[in-house]
């Protein structure tokens, strides 16, 4: 227990001290929130659909929450190459705790950027609905846990940062695009369709939008269910591949 | 406290340490030699739990690290090769964590940590990030967080390496204090012959895997009729430069990254 608690500590306190990681990570959802939000906001109007920005800071915030978490997973490797991680791993602690408490410690981090890209939503115009706002807090910590486990489980297999780029390419970005963070999901190509539809991300972020602002398109029982299996399937396989690490 | 027999480790078809045998009791400070790729790294690491030996047995204070993997990892600390501090986090927070880990009880070890924090006079800079620390810094804090759970065994993995004479003298006068007084047993590697001679009651010299000389300083001269102990490790184990492994691609990965800064 003591073990998870320092290594959460570890990565909170590391984010609050880095002040550029926090600012430099506001920098994307800004553009996407401005260069969408407004740019495609009269055509999504005249297409009947409503708001744009409504439906788009949803999507936003989980695209904060992918890429924060996966980052944070990610982290092992950097930790792997300036050799923390053994000093972990020699420590008389499960391979669990450790896996367990960095991943918290991930999802922390990634849940208050989440928070703070609603704040800077608001700036912009965006109006969530305050009845379900803890919900949505608990909502999106899952989903950082689901994404950092996600994060690590790739860190444990890779040993440096050189297909860090292929793993942003081939898994993280197409996450979020074929999510329906940007678009409605109705009436997709069928393929695309399917494809979106075994994205785990799709569901974060339509569970997020009904918490947020009320729509969405899978029912709350399943964007919920799929969510929590999710996660407990990759904190499990995450921790498997993080226990296989050789130092 | 520290027994190997016929240890061995295949990676593949690669035979990296092979039948090793040593036995390093109590209190003693043990140099184990060789050049790189001897296999040094490979050993400490089967000794300490990172790897599993493929072949023999390993006994540390009297535990087996495949059957009391946690009861061998507490009675050791380490100094690894490469650095393996949180440069993100103060001097302080790193011992902090380490206490944690090996779950000591606040009351006891914050006197530990000061205590040994002052040991390698870095007491003053504690609320400092350690990426602020010089090599010698990060070292000295090193090898305070590496006993400030006890252990029996103290293991270093060539801890002197890039540091400048003055504090690889310092370095060695700690350790030779602490094991004059604790009784600590040092399972030391280095490139540094004079450094073994120094220190060393005894010293082991492998080479390609396999122990070629073992016994102390004077018994290796004589045994080689050489006059220093590196000649006589030239002579046991030849002119010829080897080539290193992944490790030392790894290190310079961390070193083009930023982490060199020692």
């Amino acid at each position: 227990m003591n073990t998870i608690y320092i290594l959460w500590q570890r990565q909170v306190k590391k984010f609050l001290r880095s002040r550029s990681r926090i600012v430099g990570a506001l920098g994307q959802p800004l553009f996407y929130l401005l260069a969408l939000g407004y740019g495609f906001g009269s055509i999504f109007k005249q297409a009947g659909q409503g708001n744009y920005l409504q439906f788009l800071s949803p999507g936003v915030v989980a695209m904060t929450i992918l890429f924060t978490s996966i980052f944070g997973g990610i982290e092992v490797i950097w930790d792997k190459q300036f050799g923390f991680l053994k000093e972990t791993l020699v420590a008389p602690v499960s391979r669990l705790n450790i896996m367990l408490g960095r991943t918290l410690g991930g999802a922390t981090v990634a849940t208050v950027q989440g928070l703070l890209v609603i704040i800077l939503a608001m700036i912009f115009g965006f109006r969530p609905e305050t009845s379900h706002l803890i919900l949505a807090v608990v909502f999106i910590f899952i989903m950082a846990i689901l994404f950092t486990s996600l994060g690590t489980g790739i860190a444990s297999v890779l040993d440096d940062m050189q297909g860090f780029p292929i793993v942003m390419q081939f898994i993280v970005t197409p996450m979020f695009f074929l999510s329906g963070s940007m678009f409605p999901v109705e009436g997709l190509p069928k393929v695309l369709g399917y494809i979106v539809h075994v994205n785990p991300m799709t569901y974060a972020v339509d569970g997020l939008r009904g918490l947020l602002v009320n729509t969405h398109h899978f029912s709350y029982a399943t964007d919920w269910s799929v969510l929590i299996v999710v996660s407990l399937i990759f904190l499990a396989i995450g921790s498997w591949l993080f226990s296989k690490i050789k130092a | 406290m520290i027994e190997a027999k016929q240890l061995s480790k295949t990676f593949g078809d690669r035979e990296v340490v092979k039948h090793v045998s040593f036995n390093v009791p109590q209190g003693q400070i043990f140099a184990f030699l060789g050049p790189n790729g001897a296999g040094k790294t490979t050993t400490i690491k089967m000794l300490t739990t990172l790897l599993d030996p493929t072949g023999g047995s390993v006994m540390l204070n009297g535990f087996d690290p495949r059957e009391n993997p946690d009861e061998v990892r507490k009675s050791f600390g380490i100094v690894f090769q490469d650095p393996s501090l949180d440069s993100d986090l103060t001097a302080y927070e790193n011992m902090e964590i380490h206490a944690v880990l090996y779950g000591l009880k606040k009351e006891l070890y914050r006197p530990r940590i000061e205590e040994l924090m002052k040991l390698v006079e870095l007491y003053d800079r504690r609320g400092d990030l350690v990426k602020d620390f010089s090599g010698g810094m990060k070292r000295r804090l090193e090898i305070a967080r590496g006993l400030l759970h006890h252990p029996k065994v103290l293991f270093l993995d060539e801890p002197t390496l890039g540091l400048d004479p003055q504090t690889r003298n310092l370095l060695w006068t700690y350790i030779k204090d602490l094991n004059k007084k604790e009784g600590i047993t040092v399972f030391l590697t280095t490139h540094y012959m004079n450094e073994a001679e120094q220190m060393a009651q005894r010293i082991a010299i492998i080479d390609h895997g396999t122990i070629v000389a073992e016994g102390s300083f004077e018994e290796l001269k004589k045994q080689t009729d050489t006059n220093s102990l590196e000649e006589a490790f030239l002579k046991l184990t030849g002119h010829s430069v080897r080539e290193e492994g992944g490790e030392g691609q790894m290190r310079d990965m961390a070193k083009m990254w930023g982490g060199g800064k020692r």
